[in-house]
């Protein structure tokens, strides 16, 4: 068995509008490995929900994946008819979304919505399913499970159904949780307990995570790595004390310049002037280049690639100041 | 629960007492019921006679208390035309109305659901195209005229089915006779049936579309199809049941207008129901007649309001008191 969970290559996705069509992804490559949590970051719009959307086949129509592979386990899954994606949906891959408020269906306990889960994708009776259904619970965290297994949506609150949509999420037994932005809609101290529940689980099972937040909080809380995407493209991706500590891309220096430290006593956050491009209007070359202090003729004209960084394992940058071999 | 119900029949009590005064009100301003009742030759003191007899000289507050305790007791007084107690002549004719509507009203319901299931979930089909655009001519045509083509259509044309008449009924008991058991009572039912239902097919076809829509955008219906559960599961036991609400309201409503409103249907039937005594009292201003109407209309719309209230709490269990 390869190291390797989950394989994009060179993906793209297109929305056609009516007289144009937008690349929402523009040749996105990435590997998940098994077990590991594989953060997503980046502003809003940069497509880290839609890779997201897209790795599980659940793209909003006219969406679609014009061009490249997204393999699990060596397999080509972004192709397959309605009927075989589902049979991978819930028990290969499984996603948890951003609001629990609304991620439950208001009018089914969840033990209904639980054992309804499990029995789609586990050969368990009513009874071993309900059964299945109180440990699930247990394990995320509720208290009390077997006597609130019963109970409404409602009758929880917003970090516990949290937990909930996780216990559902778990159900099928997935190999990669895509969690898009699980802990945005919580408050902070909440936020952290998911993330713990979320990073147990992912060690227990062997599952692996992708991450999608722009909480770089919660990332060098959770992730092993982190992928950092600008404009539908990967502008870098490494080990997260590689991204944090020692960025590369000047778009991720400038990002990891505008958080707080309590740690670091800065008087002014650095802020990156402009904003990103809108999808109908990202300029040639570097989709940063409008932005970017230290651009040079290249980033013009050129689009660049992920190129591994000198020096640094496991770490690729899609920047020409990295480029050795034009350097050289 | 239990206090939400209380409360809702203590409004509804109110309600009921509300109109109660307008039926009242109808006897002391449409003309006065004396002229109505005496003929031309009656003296100016028969009629006082007559004014003090029947208790119209007390005080409005007084009359009116008598008029409730009488109507309780269903008692609206006798029918100026027909010399018949009211109370009689509506019950002789309240079954024919009552099964008239609760047949058009599942002839509604059941389709105008299925159809608006179809027509969501198959947005962009041509057959549901082609349903959505027939259905505008549903909401947009006048009962009456449909009733007229589909007599001309069924009735005169194909003489499939009886144009007029309720057929031949069968009395069950002492107060209900149908035409359900008859076949020629079942053929009559089937025109007036659609006459009176088609509107509010469309209305409930439109609605349950538009509500499912929006239901099958919610990220609940998205985790769902994400955990890979199965299609008829996620449009029926998650999306469907979460449309209901409105749908309940909506044709709780419906079935009230169904009822109140098949005086035209009947009329254009000739169906011998309450809408057509209506219809007949207004013309030779029978005043007990039409204030009983309207008590027992409005008598209809309160328990049907109390029922989808109650089914609310079936359906939605965030409205059920909390357990904890």
């Amino acid at each position: 068995m390869s190291d390797v969970l989950l394989s994009i290559r060179d993906l793209v996705v297109e929305f056609p509008k009516r007289d144009k069509v937008l690349t929402a992804l523009d040749h996105i490559n990435f590997d998940v490995r098994r077990g590991e949590i594989l953060g997503m970051v980046g502003e809003s719009g940069a497509g880290k929900s839609l890779t997201g959307a897209a790795i599980i086949g659940l793209l909003e129509p006219p969406g679609h994946i014009a061009q490249g592979e997204i393999l699990l386990d060596g397999q080509r899954i972004d192709n397959l008819p309605y009927h075989k994606m589902r049979r991978i949906r819930g028990k290969k891959i499984a996603m948890i979304f951003q609001d629990p408020l609304t991620s439950l269906n208001p009018i089914l306990t969840i033990a209904e919505q639980l054992i309804e889960t499990i029995r789609t994708h586990l050969p368990l009776s009513e009874k071993e399913a309900r059964e299945r259904a109180v440990q699930l619970l247990e394990e995320v965290g509720i208290p009390a499970a077997r006597r609130r297994v019963d109970d409404y949506p409602h009758h929880f609150s917003g970090g516990m159904r949290q937990r909930v949509v996780i216990a559902l999420a778990l159900a099928g037994e997935p190999d990669l949780i895509i969690a898009d932005e699980p802990t945005t809609a919580l408050d902070v101290s909440v936020q952290a307990q998911i993330i713990d529940v979320l990073k147990k689980l992912c060690r227990d099972r062997g599952a692996s995570v992708i991450l999608v937040t722009h909480d770089m909080g919660v990332i060098a809380e959770a992730a092993d790595r982190v992928a950092v995407m600008y404009a539908g493209r990967l502008a870098e991706i490494g080990t997260v004390r590689q991204v944090v500590l020692d960025p590369h891309h000047p778009y991720t220096v400038g990002l990891m310049g505008s958080i707080p430290s309590l740690t670091h006593d800065i008087d002014r956050l650095t802020q990156i002037p402009g904003s990103m491009p809108r999808l109908d209007n990202i300029p040639k070359g570097c989709a940063f280049n409008p932005r970017c202090e230290r651009a040079f003729d290249r980033c013009y004209q050129e689009r660049p690639d992920l190129i591994a960084v000198e020096g640094s394992e496991d770490s690729q940058v899609a920047c020409w100041l990295f480029d050795q071999e034009a350097s050289a | 629960m239990l206090a939400m119900l209380i409360r809702r029949l203590l409004q509804s009590f109110v309600v009921m007492l509300v109109v109660a005064f307008i039926a009242f009100s109808l006897f002391q301003f449409v003309g006065d019921p004396i002229n109505n009742m005496v003929g031309q030759e009656a003296s100016a003191q028969d009629r006082a006679e007559l004014r003090e007899r029947l208790g119209l000289n007390d005080p409005i507050p007084i009359q009116f208390t008598r008029f409730v305790g009488n109507a309780i007791q269903g008692n609206f007084g006798m029918s100026y035309r027909m010399a018949r107690p009211v109370s009689d002549v509506i019950a002789e004719r309240l079954p024919a109305t009552l099964e008239l509507a609760m047949i058009s009203a599942f002839f509604a319901l059941s389709i105008g659901i299925g159809l608006g299931v179809y027509t969501a979930l198959k947005r962009s089909g041509v057959l549901s195209n082609f349903i959505m655009t027939v259905s505008l001519i549903g909401v947009s045509l006048p009962t009456f005229l449909i009733g007229i083509l589909l007599i001309y259509l069924f009735a005169v044309e194909l003489r499939w089915l009886p144009s007029f008449g309720r057929g031949q009924v069968v009395r069950v008991n002492d107060w209900w006779t149908t035409g359900l058991l008859t076949p020629s009572g079942r053929a009559s039912l089937i025109l007036p049936a659609i006459t009176l239902g088609l509107f509010q097919l469309t209305l409930i076809m439109r609605l349950v579309r538009a509500e499912m829509l929006e239901v099958l955008r919610t990220d609940y219906i998205k985790f769902a199809r994400a955990r890979g559960l199965a299609q008829r599961s996620i449009h029926f036991r998650h999306a469907l049941k979460n449309t209901l609400l409105p749908v309940i309201t909506i044709t709780g409503l419906q079935l009230g207008t169904i009822i109140a409103f098949a005086i035209i249907t009947e009329t254009v039937f000739q169906w011998p129901g309450v809408g057509l005594l209506f219809i007949n009292a207004i013309r030779f201003v029978d005043i007990p007649m039409m204030s009983a109407y309207l008590v027992l209309i409005a008598l209809v719309f309160v328990v049907i309001n109390l029922i989808v209230d109650v089914l609310y709490f079936v359906v939605d269990p965030r409205l059920r008191a909390t357990k904890h």
